[in-house]
């Protein structure tokens, strides 16, 4: 037990000592949160948009109102026909324009369907969902509008809720998102390494003749990642608090307990990927190229796992982060205790197990 | 004349056997090889499908206190479109929200007591919603087709309940077609697999680059190249030729993907795309080896590539909007050679832009290239201070 | 006393407030083979890197092969042969490859690359591991390897960074050889070492300690002066009151 720690304290000054990396590590992760928190986000203030308007009417010149006093759409030109709609999009004046067909009130007041046309440039699809959600609003409201004015309302009307984000900002969303991918990203990074590099500088043998067990090997080298990502934890889940002020409705002390499951994951994945590569470029590469996208893509960050089609649906369930997401999203939105979140926590426990068992087997097999 | 020739010639062999030994260690270096060309293409042809916010069934929970024929048509209404899919029934009070903290659903259908009654009596009722907003834009879209389910009820009540016919209950409708120009259907395939790919090719170069020189420092093999007289142009233009050449031919194994697994139209020309390529690619791996050449250890070396490329990738526009960014964030965004190239790529492929077309962009690509170049031999010392 | 092919005149290099090297002159003739002797930390590294270009000086003056090293580098470089005592053929590269590479860069033609490949092979009797990657080489050989592939481009100077670290008295006796058949051809040689037998084997060796020069003679004279039987008690003797420590 003292040469175990003995060798944990090695470790630890290991990674101190080396001062840029260490501000790297730090630093880091607080750089990137402020830097994506405030600029990943789906909403869109300026949709610039083109009138294309064949009635002019009161109902038409009355939702064009409406649509520019919200102030998200800027007014952007009329349009005279459906051929100027192309030169408009190739140079980029506009992002939708607006069709209202010809009688288009009359249509509306005798056969109680008018048709309006939503045209956005679809070459940014994100943009494009969102800015004809928005012009579906707009005019759902109008009509909301109308409804009320005239008579009462005859038939079934459905209240909505919004539940945990009523104001529906994205950056709720993507806030628990980043911290999931900063965390994942620097933790396995930081251990991925750690058993190449010491093949390669010729200190494995060292280690190797040492009386230490492969278990003890392997757990000294996470624990003091464990330490130190734990700073990063506390910085990451304080900026999402703080600065960008997504609520914690759930336990404090429950959302860094998992979160240090999560690292713990993610060290132990790290280490695993050191002990079956042979060299640090090999290590580094997978831990980067090959973590990055699929963290970004699979864990539910930006994109949602249920919109996906099954075999990834599937995968994804291999993404530590897609569980940890899971995790804090409902820590912090919906106040979910363990009694919810017990299948994602279990998850990540057995992947931490299995991680780490597997680099125990492969280390040990090189001892023979 | 000759002479110069001759020397322009023997300066050229000089990196001629720098690029044929880097090649050598390359392809030798067997562990790496399948991560540098075959993890990158399972990557795309993965990924590039996840990317996509389509609102497949929304799972809802009913609670319906009423539980009469009037309620029971509204439900069937809900789950016969293929919009929504039940997938549990509670009928005690306050449950509701623990529902959706359970991620059990994403929109809780509550019906009051005397939902009939009250239909029958007054001809106006209320049922609640409570959708799980976590996703703001999800919870819009869930509320979207639901109001377009009940509206669709309301004009069939007539029918249902004939006490109410002859009221006119037909609510007008705006019938709102939406389409996406160039990409009629959204189709995120489309639009995901050139930027996917740009990352992909971005991720390798600049990874390997970053890592290249300050492993040779590591093995002290620097040290013997910096005592002969190479230049140091040379060693620069022998170090970044071999990933030059390797990464556009990822470009181009990834361009045939696009083309034959998904389908990605290409309207413009693919002469423009290489061009760009080639300049975009100087930029990547120049800034790659002047982080090398600035660097103590490949670790060093990773951790501040891998910073700049996520900040790259997060801020390319590839999964958000740049137009959702505040100003200052857009502004940052002019610098970052990643989104120009995903642009260019996605301008030239679905839109078919010609050069003309991205001048702007592939002029700040060129000016990065030589700032990066310009600052890699800069940089790369053959003595040290 | 022949020409001097290195010439230094109070050389310093200070990192920060530490004098590595400390106002050291001296001169090494042509065809000589100098021995640059010191404990780990006395200098000898960074003087080397000094003169071959690779470290700018703070201060004092030194010319190698006639060309100064502050402003002439590239000069010195192409005419100076380097193996460091840091391995420095690639490990992944064959022999020939490494040889090629190497030729290569200092601007050598392809015939003249495989005509001196060939016979530097042959020589070094690695004709059978020609193919074969580095790493599965003996140390050994891969340092005569090295010391044959500095010398490709026929320097007149080369120097030598402990050049026989981590081998057996024999293969050690055995690269010797190979630098007397280099200074026959008239090639000086510089060269740092902390075997003291292989001390004895040069012409004229410095002693440094805590950056400066302690002592500049003939091992012969070394011994005498310091009434020693070997030249190891005449280093003992010296680096003694060293105030730098090993490491």
């Amino acid at each position: 037990m003292k040469r175990f720690i003995a060798f944990v304290r090695k470790e630890f000054y290991h990674i101190v000592r080396d001062r840029r990396t260490a501000a790297i590590l730090f630093g880091m992760p607080i750089l990137q949160l402020l830097l994506f928190g405030y600029a990943i986000r789906n909403e869109v203030s300026e949709v610039r948009t083109g009138i294309l308007d064949m009635s002019h009417d009161t109902v038409t010149e009355a939702i064009t109102d409406k649509l520019f006093s919200s102030g998200t759409f800027i007014f952007a030109g009329n349009l005279q026909s459906e051929k100027e709609i192309a030169p408009a999009f190739a140079a980029g004046r506009m992002n939708e324009v607006v069709v209202f067909e010809p009688d288009f009130a009359g249509r509306l007041q005798k056969d109680g369907v008018a048709r309006m046309q939503v045209v956005t440039d679809g070459s940014d699809p994100n943009v494009s969902r969102i800015v004809t959600g928005y012009t579906q609003a707009v005019v759902s409201d109008y009509l909301a509008e109308q409804a009320d004015g005239s008579a009462r309302q005859v038939g079934v009307e459905a209240v909505p809720l919004m539940m945990f984000n009523p104001s529906l900002k994205s950056v709720y969303l993507f806030v628990p998102g980043l911290m999931a991918m900063i965390l994942m990203l620097v933790s396995a990074l930081m251990t991925s390494i750690s058993i190449t590099r010491e093949k390669e500088s010729g200190t494995m043998e060292l280690l190797l003749v040492s009386s230490l067990r492969p278990v003890q090997i392997i757990v000294g080298k996470v624990v003091p990642y464990l330490l130190l990502s734990f700073v990063n934890v506390v910085t990451v889940v304080s900026l999402a608090y703080f600065v960008f002020g997504v609520p914690c409705r759930g336990n404090v002390a429950l959302l860094f307990a998992e979160s240090l499951l999560f690292i713990m994951t993610a060290l132990s994945l790290g280490i695993m990927i050191s002990t079956i590569t042979n060299s640090q470029q090999v290590a580094m590469m997978v831990s980067l190229a090959g973590l990055l996208l699929p963290t970004v893509l699979l864990s539910g960050f930006i994109f949602p796992i249920h919109s996906m089609a099954w075999p990834l649906q599937v995968i994804s369930n291999i993404i530590p982060a897609r569980w940890y997401l899971v995790i804090v999203r409902g820590i912090m939105l919906k106040g979910a205790g363990i009694a919810v979140l017990w299948k994602e926590t279990l998850t990540l426990l057995v992947m931490t197990v299995l991680f780490m068992a597997a680099s125990v087997r492969k280390f040990s097999e090189r001892l023979q | 004349m000759k002479e110069r020739i001759d020397k322009v010639r023997k300066s050229l062999t000089v990196v001629a056997h720098l690029l044929r030994k880097e090649f050598l260690q390359i392809f030798r270096n067997k562990g790496m090889l399948p991560i540098m060309f075959v993890m990158p293409f399972i990557q795309l042809i993965i990924l590039a499908n996840a990317a996509t916010f389509d609102v497949p069934e929304v799972p809802f929970h009913l609670q319906d206190f009423d539980r009469t024929a009037l309620s029971d048509r509204l439900v069937k209404r809900f789950t016969s479109t293929g919009y929504f899919k039940m997938t549990g029934e509670s009928f005690r009070q306050g449950n509701a929200i623990g529902v959706l903290t359970g991620n059990r659903a994403d929109m809780v259908l509550t019906i009051p007591k005397d939902f009939e009654q009250e239909m029958m009596t007054t001809g106006h009722a209320q049922v609640q919603l409570l959708i799980d907003a976590e996703d703001g834009f999800t919870a819009g879209v869930i509320q979207g087709y639901a109001n377009d389910i009940v509206t669709a009820f309301n004009r069939d009540l007539p029918e249902l309940l004939p006490q109410l016919a002859g009221t006119q209950i037909v609510q007008p409708v705006i019938d709102i077609q939406s389409r996406g120009w160039y990409n009629p259907e959204l189709v995120y395939i489309d639009y995901m697999v050139p930027g996917v790919l740009v990352v992909l090719v971005t991720l390798i170069g600049l990874f390997l680059s970053g890592m290249n020189v300050v492993r040779e420092k590591e093995i002290g093999t620097i040290d013997q190249i910096n005592v002969t007289p190479i230049r140091r142009w040379q060693f620069i233009t022998g170090k970044l030729l071999p990933f030059w050449i390797i990464a556009l031919g990822e470009l181009t194994v990834g361009l045939i993907i696009a083309r034959a697994i998904f389908h990605v139209p290409m309207l413009g020309h693919y002469y423009v795309i290489y061009l760009v390529a080639a300049i975009y690619l100087l930029v990547v791996l120049g800034m790659g080896l002047l982080i090398s050449t600035v660097t103590e250890s490949q670790q060093q070396a990773m951790f501040i590539a891998w910073f700049f490329i996520v900040i790259f990738v997060l801020l390319s526009g590839l999964f958000t909007p740049i137009q959702s960014m505040p100003h200052w964030a857009q502004n940052l965004t002019l610098a970052n050679p990643v989104r120009h190239f995903v642009d260019i790529m996605r301008r030239v492929m679905l839109k078919g832009s010609n050069l003309g077309d991205i001048a702007k962009p592939f002029g700040i690509l060129g000016l990065e290239a030589v700032v990066m170049l310009a600052l890699a031999v800069n940089r790369y010392r053959k003595t040290s201070e | 006393m022949a020409e001097a092919v290195i010439q230094t005149e109070k050389l310093t290099r200070k990192f920060g407030s530490f004098t590595a090297v400390d106002e050291i002159s001296f001169s090494v003739a042509s065809g000589e083979i100098f021995g640059f002797l010191g404990a780990n930390g006395a200098g000898k590294t960074t003087a080397m890197k000094m003169l071959t270009g690779l470290l700018a000086p703070t201060s004092g003056e030194a010319t190698v092969a006639g060309f100064d090293v502050y402003r002439e580098t590239e000069s010195i470089r192409r005419n100076i042969g380097y193996m460091s005592q840091r391995f420095s053929l690639y490990d992944d590269l064959t022999p020939r490859e490494n040889i090629r590479f190497f030729g290569g860069i200092y601007g050598l033609g392809s015939s003249e690359l495989r005509e001196k490949g060939e016979r530097l092979l042959d020589s070094l009797d690695l004709q059978e591991s020609a193919d074969t990657r580095l790493a599965a080489l003996p140390l050994g050989w891969k340092q005569k390897l090295a010391f044959s592939v500095a010398l490709l481009h026929e320097p007149k100077l080369i120097f030598l960074d402990e050049p026989t670290g981590g081998v057996d008295p024999v293969t050690r006796r055995r690269f010797w050889d190979m630098i007397y058949d280099a200074t026959d051809r008239g090639v000086t040689v510089f060269v740092t070492t902390h075997y003291m037998d292989e001390a004895e084997y040069c012409d004229r060796v410095s002693i440094m300690v805590d950056g400066r020069i302690a002592a500049l003679d003939t091992p012969a004279m070394l011994k005498k002066q310091f009434a020693a039987e070997t030249m190891n008690e005449v280093f003992i003797q010296l680096a003694r009151p060293a105030k730098r420590g090993e490491g």
